[in-house]
């Protein structure tokens, strides 16, 4: 094969070469996150909207008008009350799986294969599966507890045929956070694997020698030692949680009235469908600072356990 | 047809018979294996906890599929009239299949998808696996706050962006245009590569470089032929995973386009397929299911890949 035409010298040159290598990826990412996100500040303090593009400066008055707006205080604490509620449930799941398909066992392949199709099913797609699974009237989940005494005439949890999943208030943000679960979970257990796969042998097989029985050896030896790995899956599995809004449009669209506007939700309602794109920006930007407090808090946390 | 009919027909008999046909083979060739003593048997009790726990969790992963599935071959009749979701009472049909295929905009969105993620592949693969291996090999601290920066980008998602991202495209004259995905998707796809390849460019040793080095090949040469090469298995299943991330996304492809035969899968089908207040719920439950499928089944395939770059990608080096 011929030799590249270039002079071999700076070519062999590890930080040129370096630079060279990362410039295209970095600018890249640079122009397109960092820019717009630039401009996601100009926004919050200007009075653009879809019809008059003008960005005239208006100081704080966005942000403001947004803090003192009830819709969105609420819309604030539902939206961190998912993400918190949800990442109990993930991290219990995600340990337990984690656990178990770190194991050798039989039909692995095809357990390991359903447990991921959450995950794997594009997340809007997913969501059309829950909203018939939660459908207000013909939700087979209806069915069955109608067929086992639950519901109906005399039925313990409603004397109606319906528990009307997503157009109750409290059902409707339970079935959010069930269904944020159940698809984020394996994302959450997966990062544990990694965890767990890259504990080295020796300490495992010490363990062994010296008697630690499986449970044992989970407790005092294998989680402690992916607890910054754990703290990592967390911070992943917020992340997406928070700025997620994909389920709640397809579910419920933040409905009923509005007890699962998230922000996400609300940015896009107010920027994008109500044209006010100054204000959608505002809303959003609310998200960055509790976003940067969590990420510092919890790499914090991450090295500080990976020390010990 | 018929066989399908009486698949669907005969559908959680068979489920339940054929797990238990499974789980009877199994232990019959453990015992055959082992023979049936005591200990054996104990084995088996002692280990069937375990798999509880694992049918369980399958068992709530699997519902929705499992209802979308018997939909799609439900007449309205069967859906609406008469609810009962887990048997036919009318035969199977397949004329909401024949219709999400020849009605609908659905091809249009597989196409449109397939597009983009081809294209997001291409441009995501030119700009990350330089920068990747300059990451793993190449910069010291450089490299180092490179890497922060990449991490940092997860926290400006897409949540924050749209907006201006919106702006931005309606000025370049993208807007409905699937173009618009294709320069924008990189924004996220290229971080996620970079990290997952200098995973596995770590784990090819460095002395092979340093042997191509010495028989007189320069840098560029020597992560051209013998690193890319090395770590072939490793940038698939980046290829991989990068498409299934653009297949995913959600918000860019919704505040984007507007046009229905630009529409992507995520976006096209729960948006146009429904009208109003009407759904089509057979052929939504079957094109969520069809694409759920293929993807849920490349996952597996390069789980094990995944978390093995995903690891050395984490290891400080």
């Amino acid at each position: 094969m011929a030799r590249l035409a270039l002079p071999a010298f700076p070519l062999d040159n590890r930080r040129l070469v370096g630079a060279l290598f990362l410039a295209p990826a970095l600018l890249y990412i640079l122009l397109l996150v960092g820019l717009p996100f630039v401009l996601a500040i100009g926004f919050g303090f200007s009075d653009v909207t879809v019809g008059n593009t003008d960005l005239n400066f208006v100081g704080l008055r966005n942000f403001e008008a947004v803090w003192e707006n009830h819709i969105f205080r609420q819309v604030f604490e539902t939206t961190i009350r998912f993400t918190l509620v949800s990442q109990v449930f993930i991290l219990l799941f995600a340990n337990i799986l984690a656990v178990v398909f770190t194991q050798d066992f039989t039909g692995k392949w095809i357990a390991r294969f359903i447990f991921i199709l959450p995950w794997a099913t594009p997340v809007s797609l997913a969501m059309i599966g829950w909203l018939w699974m939660l459908d207000t009237k013909y939700s087979p989940i209806d069915y069955l507890l109608l067929q086992t005494g639950f519901l109906g005439p005399g039925g313990i949890l409603s004397g109606n045929r319906n528990l009307y999943w997503l157009a109750a208030p409290d059902l409707a943000q339970i079935s959010v956070i069930f269904v944020q679960v159940w698809r984020m979970t394996p994302l959450a257990t997966v990062i544990l694997m990694a965890g767990l796969s890259s504990i080295p042998t020796d300490i495992l097989d010490q363990a062994e020698v010296d008697g630690s029985r499986f449970m044992r050896t989970l407790l005092q030896i294998k989680l402690p030692l992916i607890l910054p790995i754990m703290v990592i899956a967390l911070l992943f599995s917020m992340i997406t949680m928070f700025s997620d809004m994909t389920v709640v449009y397809v579910l419920t669209r933040g409905g009923p009235v509005d007890y699962t506007r998230v922000l996400g939700l609300y940015s896009f309602q107010v920027g994008i469908e109500g044209g006010n794109l100054a204000q959608g920006a505002a809303i959003s930007l609310f998200a960055f600072p509790l976003l940067l407090a969590m990420a510092i808090f919890m790499l914090r946390a991450a090295s500080r356990a990976e020390v010990q | 047809m018929g066989a399908l009919v009486w698949i669907l027909q005969n559908f959680w008999a068979l489920l339940v018979a054929l797990l238990l046909a499974l789980v009877g083979l199994r232990i019959a060739w453990r015992l055959r294996k082992y023979g049936a003593t005591r200990a054996e048997l104990a084995y088996i009790l002692r280990r069937s906890p375990f798999y509880a726990v694992v049918l369980t969790f399958c068992f709530f992963a699997l519902a929705p599929f499992l209802i979308m599935f018997l939909h799609t071959f439900k007449t309205d009749g069967d859906l609406y009239r008469r609810p009962q979701p887990f048997v036919f009472r009318q035969e199977p049909t397949l004329e909401h299949l024949d219709a999400l295929f020849n009605n609908t905009a659905y091809l249009d969105f597989i196409r449109n998808s397939v597009v983009v993620g081809i294209a997001v592949v291409v441009i995501t693969l030119v700009l990350s696996l330089p920068a990747a291996y300059a990451l793993a090999r190449l910069t010291g601290r450089w490299g180092e706050r490179a890497g922060i920066l990449m991490f940092l980008v997860y926290l400006v998602p897409p949540t924050l962006l749209f907006i201006p991202m919106f702006r931005i495209v309606v000025m370049l004259g993208l807007k409905d245009s699937p173009l618009s995905l294709i320069v924008v998707y990189p924004s996220f796809t290229v971080p996620f590569s970079m990290w997952l390849l200098s995973g596995f460019f770590k784990a090819v040793p460095p002395e092979l470089e340093e042997a191509a080095l010495v028989d007189g090949y320069n840098r560029i040469e020597a992560f051209l032929r013998v690193v890319l090469p090395l770590s072939l298995p490793g940038i698939i299943s980046t290829v991989v995973f990068t498409f299934t991330l653009t297949l995913h996304e959600f918000i860019y492809g919704l505040v984007f386009i507007a046009d229905t035969s630009q529409r992507t899968l995520s976006v096209g089908v729960p948006t146009e397929l429904i009208l109003g207040d009407v759904y089509f719920w057979q052929p939504l439950l079957a094109a969520a299911l069809i694409i759920a499928i293929p993807v849920g089944l490349a996952y597996n395939l390069f789980l094990d890949s995944l978390v093995q770059g995903f690891t050395m990608g984490a290891v400080k080096g």
